[in-house]
């Protein structure tokens, strides 16, 4: 991975090239780039894979320092986990992964010079992406990366960054680290770096190719994506699981798996009762599944989202709690033209009576009343006089 | 002040005679036809597939709430017919299991002769441009005459509104303005409903029954049903059965206001009322100073 063996020409392409990947496997890579990224990206608003191949083919390779605090390395994970391993070696040959704890075959001191050796040659220009949580609290000692806390590496390397991507749910706002009492003052990345682009890409994990997506669209145009609100890029993040969701039409008949292994489970209904947070998560993976496997995602193996791009949903909301609707649609039912009425029992008509009755009789003894209070020659006269 | 019975009865035979020189027969109200510049909706039963667009639709380019007090409640936008939150509404004719379900729209009909606006008191419903049906809320006492009136079911009051209006289509006469078809005809995927001019919509639906005699019931429910209206329909089964009940040509106001127009032709019923009021008035005055 030593900067010194690139040569001069270090577009992607000469270097799949060089490195003998196979050009099917490469458009077989900027096809699923396509399918992550559909509308909102330079690169991959082209025509067909192989117009999208000469895209990217053209890019420097991107130097990537990729940073890990308090996480669990799914993130990691989910960038390697290719289904093909070709895949994965094809991934880490498209961008170049100058410093990563897990992956790079250095450690100790050859590790800490590497991190170096990345950051003086591509100053300015790298792009660092973030795993995990920061702890803050008691100035950052809760995590310590080559004896200095997490939080000076984070300020260190983002300091001469050209771009910060925050990887997963725990980069993006703080994550599991930061739910409930929160002991290490555990935040995202967006609260602490404050002078670069910074885009979240939450997820538990995040699917890898809206990153490699985001990365790629860096190198070729030198800008981050379109971002909503929350920094997610909007290609990846504009739309909600539930209106793209394949069992969407059980949930509009009011078909749903009451339990686990019921047979409305093995039917392959809704799972809304069973706590389902696509209503209110936006992501794209209804449509873009995990691994390169079809239906691989939480809701395709018949387990209900989480939510787990959302702050305030994951690891906040209990998994099996169902959420509010926000925008109800009408259903696959119909209202029928003669409507059945429903007869009016027995007893309660007997006890409209009986309350009716009450009233009737009430109003007759008071207004005898009234009429003695009237008749009272002593009450009439004050009343007159004034 | 004082008026004795010589001038009473002066002023009633002057009265009398005013009335019979004034007054003619009471004249059978003549009928409407619809307004030259009218438009409306051309609603095909055949070709609906029960998707809801048009439902949804609605719903969004009139910021109507959701109703969701029904099926799966909190969950879904189901309304049970038109209601305070639904101007627009899909209905099932037949139970899919049953047989071939034939789906229903339902929306004001836009009458060439409404009902509701012979029942408005204070004309807070009116017959404008395009012959649109459209409520004026500044005028509406919430009497809801209006919803009792129409043969449709159409015009719903605000229920759960501290101060209510009354809900119906108002076939979207804002979009319209901006060049824009109503949101239903809009949005409909399969034309089963569509919008234009009153009169070419009529004789679309004629060319639809002679094009295909065998498809449909040969009859446009709205051609001349209770007046005409000026949304029409077409469909396979008999209109009786998608909930249309009444089939008469004569319009709902028709009566009614020949009734009501007869009877205060000249001034006839006030007359007549002050008349009685005034002789009962007089006879108690005089038996009023008999007792003092």
């Amino acid at each position: 991975m030593s900067a010194s063996r690139i040569p001069a020409d270090d577009s992607i392409a000469a270097r799949l090239e060089r490195a003998g990947v196979s050009r099917r496997n490469f458009i077989t890579f900027c096809g699923k780039l396509m399918v992550v990224a559909p509308v909102g990206l330079a690169i991959t608003n082209h025509l067909g894979p192989e117009a999208v191949a000469a895209e990217i083919g053209k890019a420097k390779r991107p130097s990537v320092i990729w940073l890990q605090m308090q996480d669990c390395t799914g993130c990691t994970e989910t960038l390697l986990r290719t289904s093909q391993p070709d895949l994965a070696d094809l991934i880490l040959n498209v961008i170049s992964l100058d410093y990563h704890e897990t992956v790079m075959a250095a450690s100790g001191h050859d590790a800490e010079l590497a991190l170096q050796d990345a950051m003086n040659q591509n100053d300015g220009k790298y792009v660092v992406v973030v795993e995990g949580a920061i702890p803050t609290k008691d100035q950052g000692k809760y995590l310590y990366l080559a004896g200095k806390p997490g939080l000076q590496v984070l300020n260190d390397v983002t300091s001469r960054a050209a771009a910060v991507i925050s990887m997963g749910s725990c980069a993006s706002w703080g994550g599991v680290a930061s739910t409930g009492e929160n002991p290490t003052g555990s935040t995202g990345v967006i609260s602490l770096v404050k002078n670069k682009p910074v885009v979240n890409i939450p997820g538990c994990p995040p699917n890898p190719y809206v990153l490699l997506a985001t990365v790629l669209e860096y190198a070729r145009t030198g800008k981050v994506p379109a971002l909503d609100e929350q920094n997610r890029p909007k290609f990846a993040y504009d739309r909600l699981i539930h209106d793209h969701c394949p069992r969407r039409p059980h949930f509009d008949a009011g078909r749903f798996a009451g339990e686990f292994g019921d047979d409305n489970h093995r039917n392959g209904y809704c799972l809304y009762k069973l706590g389902c947070k696509g209503p209110v998560t936006h992501a794209a993976c209804s449509t873009r599944h995990f691994n390169e496997v079809v239906d691989a995602w939480p809701i395709g193996i018949g387990h209900p989202c989480v939510g787990c791009t959302e702050q305030g949903v994951v690891f906040t909301t209990p998994i099996h709690q169902t959420v509010d609707i926000k925008r109800p649609m009408p259903p696959d039912t119909y209202p029928a033209i003669f409507p059945e009425h429903k007869g009016v029992s027995a007893t309660a008509t007997g006890l409209a009576g009986v309350v009716g009755g009450a009233l009737v009789g009430a109003g007759l003894v008071a207004s005898r009343k009234l009429g003695n209070g009237n008749g009272n020659p002593e009450g009439e006269s004050t009343e007159t006089k004034e | 002040m004082a008026t004795d019975r010589r001038t009473l009865l002066k002023g009633l035979a002057a009265t009398a005679a005013t009335m019979t020189v004034v007054s003619t027969p009471a004249m059978a109200r003549e009928k409407k036809n619809p307004p030259t510049d009218a438009v409306g909706l051309l609603y095909d039963s055949t070709k609906c597939v029960g998707c809801k667009a048009c439902v949804a639709k609605c719903k969004e380019v009139n910021e109507l709430p959701a109703d969701t007090r029904n099926f799966g409640k909190g969950l879904y936008d189901s309304p049970d017919g038109l209601n305070e939150f639904t101007k627009n509404v899909i209905q099932l004719a037949k139970d899919g299991d049953a047989g071939k379900a034939v789906y229903v729209k339902k929306q004001c009909m836009h009458c060439i002769d409404p009902a509701c606006v012979g029942a408005c008191m204070l004309g807070a419903l009116q017959k404008g441009k395009y012959g649109i049906v459209s409520y004026n809320v500044a005028n509406c006492v919430g009497c809801r005459y209006c919803e009792m009136a129409c043969a449709f079911n159409v015009p719903k009051y605000e229920w759960t509104k501290v101060a209510p209006k009354i809900v119906k289509c108002e076939l979207c006469k804002d979009r319209l303005e901006q060049g824009k078809q109503p949101g239903c005809a809009e949005v409909c995927p399969r034309k089963a409903v569509i919008y234009g001019k009153y009169d070419e919509l009529l004789s679309e639906a004629h060319n639809r029954l002679a094009a295909e005699p065998s498809k449909y019931v040969q009859k446009i429910y709205g051609e001349k049903d209770l007046g005409g209206t000026q949304v029409l329909y077409l469909s396979a089964i008999p209109f009786e059965k998608l909930g249309f009940r009444f089939s008469n040509e004569e319009a709902v106001p028709h009566m009614q206001q020949t009734v009501q127009h007869g009877i205060y032709k000249g001034f006839a019923a006030p007359v007549a009322l002050y008349a009685i009021l005034g002789a009962v008035m007089f006879r108690n005055r005089k038996k009023g100073a008999a007792d003092e």
